[in-house]
């Protein structure tokens, strides 16, 4: 299969993010991914006969949050519904969610496009639900476990307008998302552990056409690497369908990862009649303009702002500022760096040319880096002063990276000290010319290029300690002088 | 005197003088639903060592000071109140064998005042059903006439009362489920404004109209139940943040001044002309007391049945769903898979009244026929509450009959659903509407069965309904009268 450029691809996502509130969602149970089976259940959440659900303030507070971040429109009365199904891992029969009154609606972000546009994606809405349990089919013959730890667990699900026209966009929509609810620090949009979870709408249609295709609905996609193969695989089937003179089905489908391949899971006809109707056991939700207002105060320094700042007040690229302010934990590195006295674009160039490529070569993350900021920031301090030199910055930066040591601590032990003192440079300078004095001659009838040699040589005789700016300002005088 | 005929008044007041022992009290109603209950068939389940273990602590408190006007009453539970490790059935095989591990608000409530819980009365499945015949228990018989139906769906509740196996007991009311019974067994039956009492652990039928209240033998009685029971309740979203008024000291013997409404539409052709006559007669009573009548009208009426008969098997179908025979409750043998579990285990578990609902709320929320049904029925619910508002402009309270005729013979409407759906045509608006409601006796018909009447406040005005009855009470016999057993 191939890309047909004929084609535009069409693509909604609808993202579930596990909001990281203390208790789950109507009950006092705690949310910790990874405890054993049903051990963290009461009676609310696995709906005994009687009980009744009460409304987590904290979740309110970060679906809030989450709405002012996307510049979305926050329903001061909004409503729960049941969508109601049947499923071993509802304890219900019902799911609590939002259907007619969301809590967000007429949200938006931005991604930068393949052409380095900036795109405006807008977010339909985004409301509050809560998560089922777990089947498991494994281990047991002819049966399922249920694990109800995870019913409960407090759900955003953020619904995308169809903007989306390819897979990478896809892939960065998510991330910018992903990336605005970790600055909010209310999911923790690990995908693998499913708190951050995406099913994605594709349809395509012949550029130039107006009308949406039909379209299918991709779900198990649990990083967005599949997101973005499965977007993918899903256009080209869909583009190859139309072009054998096929029709598309609208249908839900599952992808497969190992097989890079996905397969229908239910048609139209299959899908459920959720039956909607207002949640009679919880009033709806009326939230104060003060209470949006005390949040919005509170709202920290979002990405696009972030990086804005980087550019405008930092003065770094479109580039180093897009990389930097990626996620929270980089933003904050790279601040912590600075304020220890780093140069803005020095620690820049260091955090995402020497840090982050040592990292991706190790598969690590920045919060696993044992170069802290704080000592980042000291190690370009010295190199600013002139106390080391670049080239020594890189070795002490290596030490500091694989061990984890202080930089004035490994320049103490391995006397990483830079010369600086002109008279003794200065004496090893006379040394040199009088070493050479082909050169020295051959520099004085014009040919400048062996000041390189000369330079050479001055650091062998320093050990590459000497501060080459005091080399190069000493060596100049001496020799037209 | 037996015992078991004093008042909750009059209990209290032996039991601090010492009188009696709250043991003793309790013992003699023990005794009393060994004696009764096979033939009345009100309790699912009596906890005698449960009961007996309280009668203790209530003694206890009364020598250590701690009493309060609850302590040592003997109380009968309508059985869809949840009781921590007491089999909480919600009359249904589904939940036959269930013992919840919480207890309902209202209980805890009760037992935290001191009251003993003698047991859990049956009730018709789920509490749907207006003759308590559709309980996996049996049907209970009225204690008038044990031929005859007692009224649901808290039938046991009522029926347990009327015969003295309680001193007074607990309901719910959904469309009229504490008041018709109360109407049909000579009770004193109160439905409290929706969220005036905690649902917490009261197996929810509809969640919307869903409402607990006591059953007494006087307007008194249940003033000082309802003072115990009301309140917000953190557990509870809906319950409403609203202070708790003195229900026991506003009651008055007077009624200067009090304008109640007639509402037209309450009193059709149709109307049994017994009920009809009772109720004139009891007009002149308040009158004499000092109350005005004023005619009003509640033009949408009429809508009741076919309002309430969409939003309560709606909530039902949903609120139902979770008996699915995998954590709790009622499961088939060898289910074959997935759906076999299901289909065979809500089949077997519950009963016909039951699936009618079911099926008939799955269907008005459907996709396609919702807006024509579920979601006009609550414009036209709206509209029902607006009558109410519009008249309480002029009227303090609404006197109405509570049932259209008086008891009926077990068996008559059992297969024929409307029929019996109509015996909630003058107490379903009251629900729909979140206000209280409370019946009263206010005579007997030919055959010696008792009529009740229903008074209807604004929201939260309860002690406005008690004070007017009391003040009825105060006047009449009819509270006193007793089934011959």
């Amino acid at each position: 299969m191939t890309y047909d450029p004929n084609y535009e691809t069409v693509i909604g996502l609808e993202v579930h993010a596990q909001m990281v509130t203390r208790s789950k969602i109507f009950c006092g149970c705690s949310t910790t991914f990874g405890a054993e089976p049903n051990q963290q259940v009461c009676p609310v959440c696995a709906a005994f006969p009687g009980v009744l659900p009460v409304l987590n303030r904290e979740l309110v507070s970060m679906a809030i949050k989450t709405g002012l971040a996307i510049q979305g429109s926050i329903r001061t009365r909004s409503e729960f519904a049941r969508k109601n199904y049947f499923y071993p891992d509802l304890p219900a029969g019902y799911q609590i969610s939002q259907f007619e009154l969301p809590i967000i609606e007429h949200g938006q972000l931005h991604i930068v496009t393949d052409d380095g546009v900036r795109k405006r994606i807008g977010i339909t809405r985004v409301h509050m639900e809560v998560d089922a349990g777990k089947s498991v089919h494994e281990g047991i013959q002819g049966a399922s476990w249920i694990d109800l730890n995870r019913t409960g667990t407090p759900l955003l699900e953020i619904v995308s307008e169809p903007d989306l026209r390819s897979a990478r966009e896809a892939g960065e929509y998510l991330k910018k998302l992903r990336s605005i609810l970790r600055y909010l620090q209310v999911c923790d949009g690990n995908m693998e552990e499913g708190s951050f979870r995406c099913d994605a709408n594709v349809s395509v249609r012949k550029l130039g056409q107006t009308a949406f295709g039909t379209r299918t609905e991709l779900k198990n996609l649990n990083s967005i690497r599949n997101v973005m193969r499965a977007i993918e695989y899903e256009a080209e089937r869909q583009i190859d369908s139309l072009e054998s003179g096929g029709r598309i089905v609208q249908e839900t489908r599952l992808w497969d990862a190992n097989l890079n391949t996905s397969r229908p899971m239910r048609g139209k006809e299959e899908a459920h009649d959720y039956r909607y109707f207002p949640e009679p056991d919880l009033p709806p939700l009326v939230i104060a303009r003060e209470r949006i207002d005390t949040i919005a105060r509170q709202l920290p320094e979002l990405p696009d702002a972030k990086a804005e700042r980087y550019r405008n007040d930092l003065g770094l690229s479109e580039y180093d500022a897009g990389v930097l302010t990626s996620s929270r934990e980089m933003a904050m590195f790279f601040e912590e760096t600075v304020n220890r006295g780093a140069q803005p674009k020095a620690a820049a160039n260091w955090i995402s040319v020497e840090l982050l490529g040592r990292l991706n070569r190790g598969g690590m993350e920045i919060e696993q880096s044992k170069v802290t900021p704080e000592r980042l920031g000291r190690l370009l301090a010295l190199m600013q002063n002139n106390e080391i030199s670049g080239k020594m910055a890189k070795q002490i930066f290596d030490i500091m990276f694989e061990s984890g040591g202080d930089p004035d601590a490994i320049v103490q032990e391995h006397g990483f000290k830079q010369v600086s003192d002109t008279t003794a440079i200065a004496a090893i300078v006379e040394q040199v010319l009088a070493d050479n004095p082909l050169q020295v001659q051959q520099y004085r009838e014009g040919k400048t290029k062996v000041m390189g040699f000369l330079v050479g040589q001055i650091m062998k005789a320093t050990q590459g300690k000497a501060n080459p700016a005091s080399v190069n300002a000493i060596l100049q005088e001496k020799l037209t002088g | 005197m037996d015992p078991t005929q004093l008042s909750l008044v009059q209990a209290h007041a032996w039991l601090s003088s010492r009188q009696i022992s709250a043991r003793e009290l309790t013992a003699a109603f023990l005794e009393r639903i060994d004696r009764l209950n096979p033939r009345i068939n009100a309790y699912i389940t009596v906890d005698r060592e449960g009961a007996m273990a309280a009668a203790q602590q209530a003694d206890d408190r009364f020598r250590n000071g701690t009493a309060t006007p609850l302590t040592g009453i003997p109380i009968g539970v309508k059985d869809l109140f949840c009781t921590e490790n007491l089999t909480t059935t919600c009359g249904s095989k589904m939940l036959a064998r269930f013992r919840p591990p919480y207890e309902s608000t209202v209980t805890r409530r009760l037992k935290e005042a001191g009251a003993v819980i003698l047991g859990k009365t049956n009730m018709d499945e789920f509490a749907m059903g207006s003759s308590n015949e559709t309980s996996f228990f049996g049907p209970v018989r009225n204690p008038w006439d044990t031929e005859r139906i007692p009224g649901g769906s808290s039938g046991g509740s009522a029926a347990a009362l009327a015969a003295r196996m309680a001193m007074a007991t607990i309901g719910s009311d959904t469309g009229g489920s504490i008041r018709q019974p109360a109407a049909l067994t000579g009770l004193t039956g109160l439905k409290p404004t929706y969220g005036r009492i905690s649902r917490f652990g009261m197996i929810a039928f509809a969640s919307s109209l869903d409402q607990a209240g006591p059953m007494t033998w006087t307007a008194e009685d249940a003033a000082i139940i309802l003072q115990v029971l009301a309140g917000h309740d953190p557990k509870d979203s809906t319950s409403i943040q609203a202070e708790v008024p003195d229900y026991v000291n506003t009651l008055v013997n007077r009624l200067d001044g009090l304008r109640i409404g007639i509402p037209e539409e309450y009193f059709p052709d149709s109307l049994d002309g017994e009920t009809r006559h009772a109720i004139d007669e009891a007009q002149q009573v308040l009158r004499d007391l000092g109350a005005s009548m004023v005619s009003v009208s509640l033009p949408h009426t009429r809508y009741a049945i076919p309002t309430y008969y969409i939003i309560a098997p709606a909530e039902a179908s949903s609120n139902l769903a979770r008996y699915d025979g995998i954590r709790f409750g009622y499961r088939c043998e060898n289910p074959e898979d997935l759906k076999d579990l299901y289909t065979r285990t809500r089949s077997e578990g519950f009963g016909a009244e039951v699936k009618r609902r079911i099926m008939l709320g799955t269907y008005v929320l459907s996709s396609g026929y919702y807006d024509a049904y579920y979601r006009k029925a609550q414009k036209v619910r709206r509209l029902i509450a607006r009558d109410f508002q519009d008249v309480y402009t002029d009227v303090d309270l609404l006197l109405t009959p509570t049932t259209p005729g008086t008891a009926f013979p077990l068996g008559e409407k059992k297969d024929d659903p409307v029929a019996m759906y109509l015996s909630d045509i003058f107490t379903i608006n009251v629900n729909l509407a979140g206000l209280p409601g409370l019946s009263l006796p206010c005579g007997q018909d030919h055959q010696g069965l008792p009529i009740g009447m229903q008074l209807i406040a604004p929201v939260l005005k309860e002690e406005r309904l008690l004070a007017a009855a009391h003040a009825y009470q105060s006047a009449t016999p009819w509270h006193q009268r007793k089934p011959e057993l």
